[in-house]
């Protein structure tokens, strides 16, 4: 039952000294789908990944890659085990080129003369390039500096790298946050591409319309709780908004002025 | 996924650039490339300086062998700093000790060969090691207590300064330490590595044949290429290779542009930073040594004020101060700037005083032309 989970956090709480940052969440990624982890600013969202990318450690609770149970110690051990996160500064130089960007950290090498280790740039130009060309990026050339493009292009990098490099989780945190209504559009595209590639994403945000048409389920989070964890056949848009912390807000603001406009 | 390249005609992944699919991007044209090279702003100065000085001293001997040799070896030493200060800032550091590091190498070349009996190739070896070690000190605490290595290094700048004085006046009763130069010369390791000219058997042909100029007593009129020159280009070259062409060097560049983006990506900052303070004290100690067996004596004051000149070459070379940006061959250009201006003003109608006015001028102009070809180079398409 629990094998086509590819990872899992099973009643996982985090506390930092009195705070209380998470308490008993499950959440539950399947294999191939695009999970989308809502909340408002302050539901935990940040923490959950920080577990997930294994920058936190759970306080309790366990932590499910494939089947089986880890503790992982730093990023490095999540990036062995394919969870790739990409956070919203990107992790990418603006002053360096879009190879030496994909590349960082993981230069492709080869030997000068058969003896010196020098780092295979032709390799890494046309790699660079040929994966943005796959997320339909196009760049004058992969030599320019990531400064040059726009967030949309440098969010497409981040992710054409994280998927190169062997994702099978791919964790997204507010990919559409910064981002301009066409741009948004092709990062939810780029999420598309990713699933149909058999690659598992969690895609962390607090707008809904970005949300719903590309995800498969949903959990959402208030307060460091988790307030369950729907699929999309199972829960209308409008539904999900109204749990969304503020949706209930909104729309009494919603209400009051309609009231007012009618009075 | 509508727009991946399956139907894009198969001619526009051909030409290196898939221009044609974005209307928007405009081709770079080739001069607008060189000119947002780094090091383009060094380049041009150079070749301004030699304007310059063609016009006002063109006649006057300056660009004669001796006189060429004389402004070039002015650059070599400055050159061999500025490729260290210009690697450590382009990973976002600073090294303002690399002066004090200068005086203090040459102390710790000659108190132990000179006062404790010790051969000249372990004093220099010595000397070598000990300023390594500080490099690693250095950089181990910048790292360590993420200060700005402005402050640690400013820190450093007076102690090794101090500790040079201290030495002197300790064992020689003197703020100089002479008779290096014998020293240095009859011991063959050191005489062969750090001493004198090298080629000589060339220039006496050159003289003989009459393609150079020779003294009344038949000797060339230049004894042969200076060593300082070939350890300056060998740093530059050594270095210049390491930061364009290795994984090191994409990681110089990668933790000067965002240490936490490089961190994240699984560069080890802390050793490249550290390594490039290990790397700055190694040109500074090279400095020292070549300048101690060249001059024939270590003295208290030597290296003053070093710093400042080598991180200006590394600015005027297209160096960020913020790191992540810049170019060997920008710094060596920058240093080279400094050889011509200094020796060359002698040679012009010119007060010599006006050198200082001069170079700031020339950082000032370098900086603010660097910051806008640069502007120009990331911010628009």
């Amino acid at each position: 039952m629990t094998d086509d989970y590819i990872l899992q956090l099973e009643n996982v709480s985090k506390f930092f000294g009195t705070v209380i940052a998470l308490q008993d969440v499950t959440l539950r990624l399947r294999r191939g789908e695009v999970h989308c982890l809502l909340g408002d600013n302050g539901a935990g969202k940040s923490t959950l990944i920080k577990t997930l990318a294994g920058v936190h450690q759970p306080s309790r609770g366990s932590y499910w890659v494939e089947g089986s149970d880890v503790r992982f110690a730093s990023p490095r051990e999540a990036l062995d085990h394919g969870i790739a996160t990409v956070y919203q500064d990107l992790a990418l130089v603006p002053l360096m080129s879009v190879a030496r960007n994909f590349f960082a950290g993981r230069e492709p090498m080869r030997k000068l003369f058969g003896l010196i280790p020098v780092m295979d740039i032709d390799y890494a130009a046309r790699v660079a390039e040929e994966k943005l060309a796959d997320m339909g990026i196009h760049v004058r050339s992969p030599h320019q500096a990531v400064g040059t493009m726009s967030g949309g292009e440098r969010q497409c990098l981040a992710i054409a790298r994280a998927i190169h490099f062997g994702a099978k989780v791919l964790i997204l945190d507010e990919p559409t946050a910064a981002l301009g209504v066409k741009q948004s559009c092709n990062v939810l595209k780029l999420i598309h591409t990713a699933r149909a590639r058999g690659i598992s994403v969690i895609f962390i945000t607090h707008n809904v319309h970005h949300a719903y048409p590309i995800g498969d389920s949903f959990t959402l989070l208030n307060r460091g709780q988790s307030m369950g964890t729907f699929a999309k056949q199972d829960i209308a848009k409008e539904a999900l908004l109204d749990m969304m912390a503020g949706g209930a807000e909104i729309q009494g603001l919603v209400a009051e002025l309609e009231g007012r406009a009618a009075a | 996924m509508s727009s991946t390249t399956s139907h894009l005609p198969l001619t526009t992944r051909k030409d290196n650039t898939s221009v044609q699919n974005d209307e928007r991007v405009r081709r770079i044209s080739p001069w607008r490339g060189f000119i947002s090279r780094p090091e383009f702003g060094s380049i041009a100065g150079t070749v301004l300086v030699f304007v310059l000085f063609g016009i006002f001293a063109g006649d006057s001997g300056m660009f004669n062998l001796d006189g060429v040799m004389n402004w070039a070896q002015v650059a070599a030493y400055l050159g061999i700093i500025s490729v260290g200060a210009c690697l450590l800032m382009i990973a976002g550091e600073f090294d303002l000790s690399i002066g004090s590091m200068i005086g203090f190498a040459g102390m710790m070349m000659a108190v132990p060969s000179t006062f404790m009996g010790w051969p000249m190739w372990a004093s220099v070896l010595f000397a070598f090691v000990g300023c390594m070690a500080l490099g690693w000190l250095n950089g181990y605490l910048v790292v360590r207590t993420r200060l700005p290595s402005f402050i640690v290094t400013l820190a450093f700048m007076f102690i090794l300064r101090g500790l040079t004085l201290v030495l002197s006046t300790y064992f020689s009763n003197s703020t100089i330490v002479s008779g290096m130069g014998d020293k240095v010369g009859s011991d063959p390791v050191t005489s062969t590595l750090f001493q004198g000219s090298t080629l000589h058997g060339l220039f006496v042909w050159l003289a003989q044949v009459g393609i150079i100029d020779k003294l009344p007593n038949g000797d060339p009129i230049v004894a042969g290429i200076p060593k300082v020159l070939l350890w300056w280009l060998l740093t530059a070259a050594g270095a210049g290779f390491v930061l364009s062409r290795t994984r090191f060097g994409n990681w110089i560049f990668t933790v000067g542009g965002d240490a936490a983006a490089a961190q994240n990506v699984g560069v080890p900052v802390r050793r490249v930073k550290i390594s490039l303070f290990v790397f700055t004290a190694f040109c500074a100690c090279l400095f020292g040594v070549l300048q101690v067996a060249d001059v024939g004596s270590a003295a208290a004051d030597r290296g003053l004020q070093k710093e400042f000149e080598a991180i200006i070459a590394a600015v005027i070379g297209g160096a960020l101060l913020t790191g992540g940006y810049g170019s060997v061959l920008g710094a060596c250009f920058g240093a080279l700037i400094f050889g011509v201006v200094q020796i060359g003003i002698s040679y012009t109608s010119f007060d010599s005083d006006w050198y200082r006015v001069f170079l700031g001028a020339m950082l000032l102009l370098a900086v603010l032309f660097n910051h806008y070809v640069r502007l120009h180079a990331t911010r628009s398409k």
